[in-house]
């Protein structure tokens, strides 16, 4: 689902050319991509979700090859078939936060069906955040902004997860929830977690390690 | 669930409620203050020219020749005096004029005008009767529109006139008017004019049983018509050793809508200018939009959202801005006519129509969203060229 040989990134033309680890993941594996500040973690999570392409290498995700696809594929392919968790969790401050839920559909669809608002109501029942529905994303506390971002990245049952850093920014216990939370509701998908978190290293069996990134 | 980008767009709008406001308001005043002004130049110059209808000269007593059109075409101004009806008859019989509607006044009933005059008067605004029959008698009257309305009054009604124009001080309480006529609306200086025959006027400022000298029998003015155009340079001429003059309704309006010109063009220029600020606001708002609302934006990218999504949202937020502050604009612009229109009412007794639409406003709508729409595409554009990963890897 997620296969990653000889990818090379530099930024400009001048920047130092990065190099990453090959890995592979199949439909409905999970996996932890590990790496300290300076390994060109997001860079790697960038590539992986086509944000930015890759100088040298094979990248294929959810059955799409991102060097040989036009911006255009690229867009409609995220909002189909990806659901990246932000390391901060991001929203459309002027909606509410079940807007912002359907927000993904709309873009990709033009309209929001019936059917993924049902789905929405028993997630959000799920993760404990039904009264929030109606309210604007500042008002949420910062696990329920995780929390909403999650389901935001699933709703749309995608094939591959892309999670980076979801557990940085809270303590142990919510590290814990969060971590639950995003396997449970990502059963049917291929999971993968950038972070530099420790504390996640002994979850998974499949880990890659990423190096640090010659100057 | 609605989540169309028009919806939105609104929320986004709703969302910075001060910075909408300002640029709404902006644009408002603008849109408002241009509209304004068509309106009222419109109104003026129809209800000047409607007026002025075939009337080629005034002839009436020396003094300032546009006070003698607006005192005898329009009706709002003193006279320049009196003529002797005898002089006046012989400039009616110069081979240079075809008709001529005297007019004698100096009378008012509750501020409107008592005017003594022929039928013709009313013929030649095309003015028809609603009920009753023309003036026949002395101290018959027939009313236009207005007066009868606005005073309350219906056939057989009768009243003391008052001396001068204005007020009621001084009333001759010996000799009664009665109405035998009511005219209907017209739209001209007609509606607003107390008819009555001539013999009223010069009867009612007799004293008991004085029978007027038809050789001092005074008139106001002459409304006359030209048979030929050498007319506009003969008469004057001949009028030099006399104590009338003749003016032209057509040259004193313009000079007069000229000098009202002058004012007018400055305050176009302050609603230009005020326009102009507003589609600066809303570009500046749109700029704005886009740097504080970046992640947001990336975000969309990450979400199945194209360029043109981005750039289709920000151009309608802009849009719905020029749209909704034009509308406003034009409902101000009525607002402030029908002000206009009651202070008119009170000082002129003319009627302004309030809620025309004029197709010049047409224009005004068209430029008004077009200049918003691209004010706000200019900006728009870089959310084009939007880094995506560059800006959500900003902290």
């Amino acid at each position: 689902m997620v296969e990653a040989q000889g990818i090379k990134f530099r930024y400009g033309s001048a920047g130092p050319e990065m190099d990453f680890p090959n890995f592979s993941c199949a439909a409905g594996e999970r996996m932890l991509l590990l790496g300290n500040s300076g390994t060109g973690k997001t860079t790697l999570l960038h590539l992986l979700c086509g944000l930015l392409r890759p100088g040298e290498g094979t990248l294929r995700v959810a059955g799409r090859d991102l060097r040989a696809s036009t911006d255009r594929e690229l867009d409609v392919w995220r909002g189909a078939d990806l659901g990246i968790v932000f390391q901060r969790a991001h929203f459309v401050q002027s909606l509410t936060v079940e807007e912002n839920l359907a927000l993904p559909h709309q873009l990709t669809h033009g309209h929001v069906p019936d059917d993924v608002l049902a789905r929405m109501g028993a997630m959000l029942d799920r993760l404990g955040i039904t009264h929030r529905a109606k309210a604007r994303p500042h008002e949420l506390s910062v696990g329920e902004q995780q929390r909403a971002s999650i389901a935001r990245a699933l709703l749309h049952s995608p094939k591959v997860v892309f999670a980076d850093e979801p557990t940085s920014a809270l303590d142990d216990h919510n590290a814990e929830a969060v971590m639950d939370i995003l396997e449970r509701e990502a059963t049917n998908a291929t999971l993968v977690v950038v972070t530099h978190d420790q504390r996640l290293k002994d979850r998974y069996a499949k880990c890659i390690t990423l190096n640090r990134q010659a100057p | 669930m609605k989540l169309g980008l028009l919806y939105q767009a609104s929320r986004n709008l709703r969302a910075k409620p001060l910075q909408t406001a300002l640029s709404l308001a902006l644009l408002a005043f603008g849109v408002g203050m241009v509209s304004l002004m068509l309106l009222t130049e419109k109104q003026v110059n129809d209800a000047f020219e409607r007026n002025i209808k075939d009337i080629d000269l005034v002839l009436g007593a020396k003094g300032s020749p546009l006070q003698l059109i607006l005192a005898n075409v329009y009706h709002i101004d003193a006279p320049t005096g009196n003529i002797l009806q005898s002089e006046a008859e012989k400039v009616l019989k110069h081979p240079y004029i075809a008709s001529g509607i005297p007019l004698a006044y100096g009378d008012n009933h509750e501020g409107y005008r008592i005017v003594g005059t022929e039928h013709s008067y009313v013929a030649h605004y095309g003015v028809i009767l609603r009920e009753g029959k023309l003036w026949e008698a002395p101290f018959e009257v027939t009313l236009g529109a207005r007066v009868a309305d606005q005073l309350n009054m219906g056939l057989g009604d009768t009243f003391f006139s008052a001396h001068g124009l204005t007020d009621q001080t001084d009333v001759h309480t010996d000799k009664t008017f009665t109405v035998v006529g009511i005219l209907e609306p017209s739209g001209s200086v007609v509606d607003q004019l107390i008819l009555t025959p001539m013999e009223s006027i010069w009867n009612v400022h007799a004293h008991e049983d004085e029978v007027v000298d038809p050789a001092t029998r005074e008139i106001t003015a002459m409304l006359l018509k030209k048979r030929n155009p050498l007319a506009v340079l003969t008469i004057p001429n001949v009028l030099r050793e006399t104590n009338m003059q003749v003016a032209l309704p057509a040259i004193e309006v313009n000079r007069m809508t000229q000098q009202f010109g002058l004012g007018t063009s400055a305050l176009r220029a302050i609603a230009m200018l005020i326009m102009t600020l507003s589609f600066a606001s809303i570009f500046i708002s749109v700029l704005d939009n886009i740097r504080a609302r970046r992640h947001e934006l990336a975000l969309m990218r990450t979400m199945g959202g194209t360029p043109a999504t981005l750039y289709q949202l920000l151009l309608l937020e802009g849009g719905l801005l020029s749209v909704a502050g034009t509308l406003l604009g034009l409902a101000l612009s009525r607002v402030g006519m029908a002000v206009l229109g009651q202070v008119v009412e009170n000082q002129f007794h003319y009627d302004l129509d309030t809620f025309t639409v004029l197709p010049t406003e047409g224009l005004l709508v068209a430029a008004a969203v077009g200049v918003g729409l691209l004010a706000s595409a200019i900006p728009a554009r870089s959310s084009l060229r939007l880094d995506i990963s560059q800006t959500l890897s900003e902290a």
